[in-house]
């Protein structure tokens, strides 16, 4: 009798495991199955096609891919390097304990505000101040090659730049958090002997500390990549939502986190099937970005716990 | 160089070169990476002065009380957006821890090494790096769809959805964290594998998992993405589960954008009030861990 | 698993305990593709000290391991041999291994008492096994803890928690647990390791008290106190059992070479 009440729970449990596994599934299949007469309809035209047009039933996500990659980009751009600054901040020992304990709390807090608010926060603070380097920007690079498309004008608040500072923001801690176990996992040999070799400070960083913290500070890079492409409230309230392609920086866009977002509460028929297919593509495209992530990730905790 | 003033902190971090080239590009570089350190601080620092100055003039108790101002008008609070989420993120527990804990006691007590359990594990990982908004385009394929309406059961799936990675990876750290000579003593004594994991083991990594439970609390309470067409929102109080609700993170994106400014400052509020919660359940999840 | 009870201290009819008692017939152990334990043969009597002592790594701890089945938590392993306790093989397919354990005591190198009271910790045994009677639960804290000679020291704070105890009374608390469920066979890997000279005399003295009611197997490493505490020694080198016999008889006069130059300290 015993024995029949121990299976129970362990079917149970593993009914439990095999739901969890079961749900990722469900998830790619169903939304393949909605998005399906999309798929059908559009084929792989569907990422190449700029034309986003409800009204004609026309759907093409190009400017939105285009807008996910970007906005991702340049959200790593200002993070990479202000998250290693702070993470060898965090590492070494340029300030007393207590400093470091404040900017470590502060990161931490950075991580746990909501999407929201970041979006209200971006609307009062950072649309008004790029707003206004945006004008600057316009008159100053109008003969500049490249500066001169990339800051063409019309000058916008709500706009790709925009949305990709404050998506900086939301990032920096993913970096900082994982880019800063990184580098206090070097082992404290390979630190000693650069310094006993007479090495200052910042050549240690450079030609010891980085390098071998360089596979873990990838995976940190590519884990907020992802992060970045899958954020929606603040992107959707601070880009602009325009489904025109552009090269301004200072024009409005789109991200396809954004136009689910604002788009799926009404759409109907082909819509919402084409808006499953955007949703699809952005879940293949942050899976992807994940598992490459978390695949560096594994190759750098297997590195360092050889060294020792 | 006079040696009888070098310190030892100075031979460790290599700051004897005390001139030259070396020692100013090292002094640029140390305040350089300081001045980036700091300025973290600073949008920090902006978010919660605006919090602060935005949200609290409008907190006062009887804004728990109160609906939605309609557009136009003042007055009014958010307290169907509080009750909202606070009932859409027990719905989410409800779903998700018992499903998040016997999978991590099935992947770390039953057969750690099987196909099984390496593919919960892997799963699990990945689903953490789902955007949140494909867990609301999931809820609104399956319970949306299928139901024919908005509700809050569509809310709760959606963040369920969210909430279950980490439930199931903070619960089997938590287990880990069980010494593997309580199990040995256990099993010596002649208990039965089930008898092990409910008297010894549970008990002893129950903190570890309502920390774990905890932080999916803060994560899911703040989440908008998941529930703006799932639940989408309601200017009434909560009758039925089956209609849509409002909450704290939708009501924040919605009267963000309007053109009144009492609504606006509503959400600066609402977003004090979020604020304010998200950090109660992470500093509750840290401290009781920290009490284990 | 039946037993002979014993009719009174040293009579005759005490020959009614049996020599081999815990009984290894051509008992080979592998860890997946790695062998452990090359054919033992050893006869293990009722009511008496025995130790395995050997260098690390030769295998006493693993078979010890063996005769309550706490191997099988492993993944991987196997065996080809018998082992019987008491006429009956261990690894009888209608045994229920659950039953076995119960049936025999065991106390770890490191003391591991649960992160309950000490009442709670004596009594787990029992519990498991349904038995809840309050009165019952009473008389087998006393009678356990009696037995471990911890009673005096912990009668007034048996509900406190067993983490608070000093090393050496969480590893006789450990022995309490062990004896709770009156065992027949109480084995013990390495229990003094980790505590100090004075807990560890305690517990060799529990030992022989002990002794009396259980057949006890000790691992050791520590030669003296193989020849403080047992009556029967087994030397073990390299996952082979090289000789086994009376302990006195052992350590003054050991029949192979290489049992000499180990307690000599040659090697080890």
């Amino acid at each position: 009798m015993q024995r029949r009440k121990i299976d129970f729970f362990k079917l149970l449990c593993r009914i439990a495991s095999v739901a969890t596994v079961a749900t990722l599934a469900w998830m790619i299949l169903e939304i393949t199955h909605q998005a399906w007469p999309a798929i059908q309809k559009f084929g792989l035209g569907f990422l190449t096609s700029a034309r986003w047009m409800p009204s004609r039933d026309l759907y093409g996500v190009l400017p939105f891919l285009v807008g996910t990659s970007v906005s991702a980009f340049i959200a790593i751009l200002f993070a990479l390097p202000l998250g290693l600054a702070v993470a060898l901040f965090l590492s070494e020992d340029f300030l007393p304990p207590s400093i470091r304990q404040a900017i470590r709390f502060t990161v931490e807090m950075l991580a746990a505000i909501p999407s929201v608010v970041y979006g209200l926060w971006g609307i009062f603070v950072v649309v008004p101040l790029v707003q206004a380097f945006g004008k600057w920007a316009v008159t100053h690079f109008k003969h500049v090659p490249v500066l001169d498309v990339l800051f063409a004008p019309p000058a916008y608040g709500n706009s790709m730049l925009t949305a990709s500072l404050v998506l900086a923001l939301m990032i920096l801690p993913t970096i900082t958090a994982i880019a800063r176990s990184a580098l206090v996992a070097v082992p404290p040999p390979l630190r000693e002997g650069s310094y006993a070799l007479g090495a200052t400070r910042w050549e240690t960083i450079f030609r010891v500390l980085l390098p071998a913290a360089a596979p873990g500070i990838i995976a940190a890079t590519i884990l907020a990549l992802g992060r970045a492409m899958g954020e929606t409230m603040a992107v959707a309230m601070l880009i602009g939502n325009s489904p025109r392609l552009t090269w301004s920086l200072l024009s409005p866009a789109g991200t396809l986190a954004s136009l689910l977002a604002n788009q799926f509460g009404e759409a109907s028929g082909l819509q919402v099937n084409s808006l499953m297919f955007a949703a699809l593509l952005l879940m293949l495209l942050t899976l992807l970005v994940n598992l490459a992530g978390e695949l560096v990730l594994r190759y750098t905790q297997r590195q360092t716990a050889g060294i020792r | 160089m006079d040696l009888s003033t070098v310190t030892h902190s100075d031979i460790f971090h290599g700051s004897m070169a005390r001139s030259g080239t070396r020692a100013v590009g090292n002094r640029v570089l140390n305040v350089l990476c300081v001045v980036l350190a700091l300025l973290t601080l600073i949008p920090l620092v902006s978010i919660i002065v605006l919090l602060l100055q935005k949200g609290l003039p409008l907190l006062r108790w009887d804004i728990f009380t109160q609906l939605p101002p309609a557009a136009g008008m003042v007055g009014g609070g958010i307290g169907n957006a509080v009750v909202g989420t606070l009932v859409m993120v027990g719905l989410a527990l409800v779903l998700s821890t018992p499903l998040g804990v016997l999978s991590a006691i099935y992947v770390n007590e039953y057969a750690p090494n099987s196909r099984l359990s390496n593919a919960v594990r892997f799963v699990a990982k990945l689903l953490t790096g789902i955007p949140s908004i494909i867990c609301g385009v999931f809820a609104y394929a399956v319970v949306v769809l299928t139901t024919g309406g908005f509700s809050a059961w569509a809310g709760g799936f959606a963040l369920a959805i969210l909430t279950l990675p980490t439930i199931i990876l903070t619960a089997e750290q938590a287990l880990l964290g069980v010494p593997k000579a309580h199990r040995e003593a256990s099993y010596g004594l002649g208990a039965t594998n089930y008898q092990t994991i409910w008297r010894i083991v549970l008990p002893d990594a129950l903190p570890a998992i309502m920390t774990g439970v905890m932080l999916a609390v803060a994560r899911a309470a703040g989440e908008t993405a998941p529930l703006i067409f799932t639940a989408l929102f309601s200017q009434y109080w909560l009758q039925s589960l089956k209609e849509p609700t409002a909450s704290l993170s939708v009501l924040i994106y919605n009267f963000s954008t309007l053109p009144f400014p009492h609504q606006v400052q509503m959400a600066w509020t609402a977003s004090l009030v979020l604020v304010i919660l998200v950090t109660i359940a992470n500093v509750t999840a840290q401290l009781v861990f920290r009490k284990k | 698993m039946e037993s002979n009870t014993p009719t009174a201290d040293s009579t005759p009819a005490e020959t009614a305990r049996r020599a081999d008692f815990i009984k290894v017939s051509r008992f080979n152990f592998y860890y997946g593709r790695k062998q452990a334990l090359f054919g033992i043969d050893l006869s293990i009597p009722q009511r008496e000290v025995t130790a395995f002592i050997g260098p690390s790594g030769c295998g006493k701890s693993t078979l010890l391991r063996n005769f309550n089945r706490m191997n099988d938590l492993i993944d991987g392993v196997r065996h080809d041999g018998e082992i019987t306790i008491n006429g009956r093989s261990i690894f009888d397919p209608r045994l229920e291994i659950i039953a076995l354990r119960r049936s025999i005591g065991m106390v770890f190198q490191k003391s591991n008492p649960f992160p309950k009271s000490i009442y709670e910790n004596v009594v787990y045994s029992l519990r498991i096994a349904g038995q809840n009677n309050r009165k019952t639960l009473d008389e087998t804290v006393e009678r356990s803890l009696r037995g471990a000679a911890l009673w005096d020291e912990v009668k007034d704070r048996l509900h406190d928690s067993a983490l608070g105890l000093s090393g050496g009374q969480m590893q006789r608390l450990c022995i309490a647990r062990a004896i709770a469920n009156k065992p027949e066979v109480l084995l013990m890997d390495e229990p003094c390791s980790a505590l100090d000279p004075i807990a560890t005399a305690k517990v060799e003295e529990l030992i022989h008290a002990l002794k009396r009611e259980f057949t006890i197997v000790i691992v050791t490493h520590n030669m003296q106190q193989a020849t403080r505490c047992s009556d029967n020694t087994a030397f073990f080198y390299l996952g082979k059992l090289i000789e086994f016999d009376r302990t006195a008889k052992l350590f003054s006069n050991p029949a192979q070479k290489q049992t000499e130059d180990y307690i000599t300290g040659r090697f080890g």
